[in-house]
């Protein structure tokens, strides 16, 4: 309890105020016995925790969303608003100052901040993945030294796996990590890092012994060390709001203290991270989708065509009550994931991998399917569903293609 | 100024982004399965009785802020709001009976009876009635002064100085404490409740009491005869001449 009033103390935030827009977001009738209520089967609890975190999209994400898109921008004053609410270490130990919330509260937190915007969200849930990676492998030192300013966001963190030539082949990775007395020195480079150049805590997967996963371990690097840099920042179809840029090292130096786990755990690291990493970004495919859906639902309705509301029209009902259905089910294979996640059941590697795999694969459908509802205003980026489209694509391939997913499922299938 | 006691009275109201329609019968807004949310003029009341604590810890002060609301089962999510967003307990008057302002401001006054705060804060009015009578009426239930459509408050001992949005402009008031308080829009810009607040509201104290043991008549004295919905919206006329137009605001519009 004391240590708990100690960060509360050291963080004394400015209060986190609204911002005062006279105009409220367009008046929706929101019917809570709507099939997409995304607060259907919560505890209270939960549902306030959504609450929030949707207030909090609409009003700090949202009129902002294109924006952020068009100039590539990265809103490190938003994400700092969101950290002093607790997003940035939303499922870590209360002790370093996380929230200590559930896994299954975590992904209706993401859902919710998607609908604001989908690329600030995913990166907020790569950046909490890392937290959590050294929340859990971390000894009590490196908690304490990394994981306070990882929370409220004055640091940023990024994960790094993939390799120009190692992607779905995550073990086959090449970046070396030579032991040479107090310290590891790193070779290789890393390839679409996330918040890469911009982050200032880097968890990088090089290889300190044989092949395979089992010759892998994990290193927390700082931006600032000898000899590590950053590519050029990637020009990407979506997820413009936060940088991707290469992550390169030659001779770069890490202390040995910096060794998260043991050697040859990196991997194992790696991929429990990214169970919890797959269950995030499928609940921001969740937010995209259902906001697509609401966007569709309004256009609809205002539409005319042959004198008529395009909802007036059977191909529109049942293509919305279709888009439901799919955004239901995926809403459903996510939320058991995180259970599973919470409750530490033994194979929830292959649940996690199927609820992304059926998410991201249905959610972006969802998505087309607006865009396609809107007509040719949907192709207009005065409209926002292009933004959820573009942005939800690469849910498809990242944090694990889908094609890995079905290695990951049909493994656990065929283990008997 | 040492040790603080602050009454903020909390209503459970639909969300002011619901596009509303009147129900089947003509008789209310229809409001099953509408999002319902805190008044917004009562989440400004709660921010400002944080924003005093604050203030007042700073000078080694204290202040207890208790958070109140009168109505069904329901009232309590915003109760919770309240306690997340940093009230340290709360009152939940149950009744599914409906409650006009005169019911709720004597409800009230049987609660400031029971707990003595030396303020209590109220907004302006709800926003599915707009009654702006709540406050006023407590005011003269308790017999207190009461600073209303609050822009601005600055506390001193035992009294508060308030800036008023008046029609007239704005209008500085000092009243002693105890007083009331009505919050308008500028007094301040509610906080988001963090995530670990809402998860520790669950363990501050939320007591309810009933109508029945506040001894009060909670009957209405007003019967709402019907609401409908306003015209719907006719189609505009372009006007060829200054007399056309001044014809059409004389005859069909009857406004001159």
């Amino acid at each position: 309890m004391t240590s708990l009033l100690r960060i509360a103390a050291r963080r004394v935030p400015a209060r986190i105020a609204r911002p005062v827009s006279g105009i409220a977001s367009q008046a929706r009738y929101v019917s809570t016995s709507s099939p997409i209520d995304p607060s259907v089967g919560l505890t209270d609890d939960q549902k306030e925790l959504q609450s929030v975190a949707r207030a909090f999209a609409d009003n700090e994400f949202a009129p902002k969303m294109q924006e952020w898109d068009e100039n590539q921008h990265f809103p490190v004053d938003v994400l700092r608003k969101g950290a002093e609410l607790g997003f940035g270490g939303i499922y870590i130990r209360e002790d370093v100052g996380g929230s200590g919330l559930g896994r299954l509260e975590t992904s209706v937190i993401f859902e919710a901040l998607s609908t604001g915007c989908v690329s600030t969200t995913a990166y907020i849930s790569i950046h909490n993945m890392c937290a959590w990676m050294i929340d859990s492998f971390g000894s009590d030192e490196q908690r304490f030294k990394y994981l306070p300013k990882l929370a409220s966001m004055e640091n940023f963190a990024s994960y790094c796996l993939t390799e120009p030539g190692a992607g779905s082949d995550a073990a086959g990775l090449a970046t070396t990590a030579v032991k040479k007395g107090s310290h590891y020195v790193l070779n290789g480079s890393k390839a679409f890092i996330s918040g890469g150049g911009s982050s200032d805590v880097y968890l990088i997967m090089a290889r300190t012994g044989g092949a395979g996963p089992k010759g892998i371990s994990c290193f927390v690097v700082e931006k600032g060390f000898k000899g590590l840099s950053f590519g050029k920042k990637e020009n990407k179809l979506g997820w413009n709001s936060q940088p991707t840029r290469a992550v390169i090292m030659e001779d770069c130096e890490v202390p040995a203290e910096n060794l998260l786990g043991g050697e040859g755990q990196g991997f194992s690291i790696a991929m429990k991270g990214l169970n919890g990493g797959r269950i995030n970004i499928g609940s921001c495919s969740l937010g995209a989708a259902q906001a697509s859906l609401e966007l569709a639902l309004e256009h609809v309705k205002v539409r005319k065509q042959f004198n008529e509301p395009l909802s007036h029209f059977q191909n529109t009902q049942f293509k919305l009550a279709d888009m439901a259905t799919s955004l239901l089910s995926s809403r459903l294979m996510i939320r058991q994931a995180a259970t599973m996640l919470d409750q530490g059941h033994p194979s929830v590697a292959s649940f996690c991998a199927m609820a992304k795999l059926h998410a991201t694969d249905a959610c972006f459908q969802i998505c087309d399917d607006s865009l396609q509802l809107h007509g040719g205003y949907g192709y207009l980026k005065d409209y926002k569903v292009n933004v959820y489209l573009r942005d939800s694509r690469v849910h498809r391939i990242l944090e694990g293609t889908n094609e890995v997913m079905r290695m990951v499922a049909s493994r656990a299938l065929l283990a008997e | 100024m040492s040790n603080l006691r602050i009454l903020v009275a909390c209503k459970r109201v639909v969300d002011y982004a619901v596009k509303i329609r009147v129900n089947a019968a003509g008789t209310a807004v229809e409001t099953a399965n509408v999002k319902h949310s805190m008044n917004p003029f009562d989440e400004i009341g709660t921010e400002q009785a944080i924003l005093i604590k604050e203030a007042l810890a700073k000078s080694k002060g204290t202040a207890e802020i208790i958070a109140v609301s009168c109505g069904p089962n329901k009232s309590q999510e915003t109760l919770r709001t309240a306690l997340a967003m940093g009230a340290d307990r709360a009152i939940h008057v149950e009744t599914d009976e409906e409650l006009q302002p005169l019911a709720v401001a004597k409800l009230l006054r049987a609660v400031v009876d029971k707990e003595k705060p030396d303020m209590v804060i109220l907004g302006k009015q709800a926003i599915d009635d707009d009654s702006n009578q709540t406050g006023q009426m407590l005011a003269g239930l308790l017999n207190w002064p009461q600073a209303t459509f609050a822009s601005k408050v600055e506390l001193a001992e035992k009294a508060m100085t308030v800036t008023r949005e008046v029609d007239g402009g704005v209008e500085t008031v000092k009243t002693a404490l105890p007083a009331i308080l009505t919050t308008d829009l500028r007094l301040n810009v509610p906080r988001y409740a963090s995530l670990p607040n809402i998860m520790k509201a669950k363990k501050k104290p939320l007591a309810k009491l009933t109508v029945a043991e506040l001894g009060v008549d909670i009957k209405p004295r007003i019967e709402t005869l019907k609401v409908a919905e306003p015209p719907k919206r006719q189609g505009g006329k372009i006007v060829e001449s200054v007399d056309d137009l001044v014809d059409k605001l004389k005859n069909e519009a009857k406004v001159l």
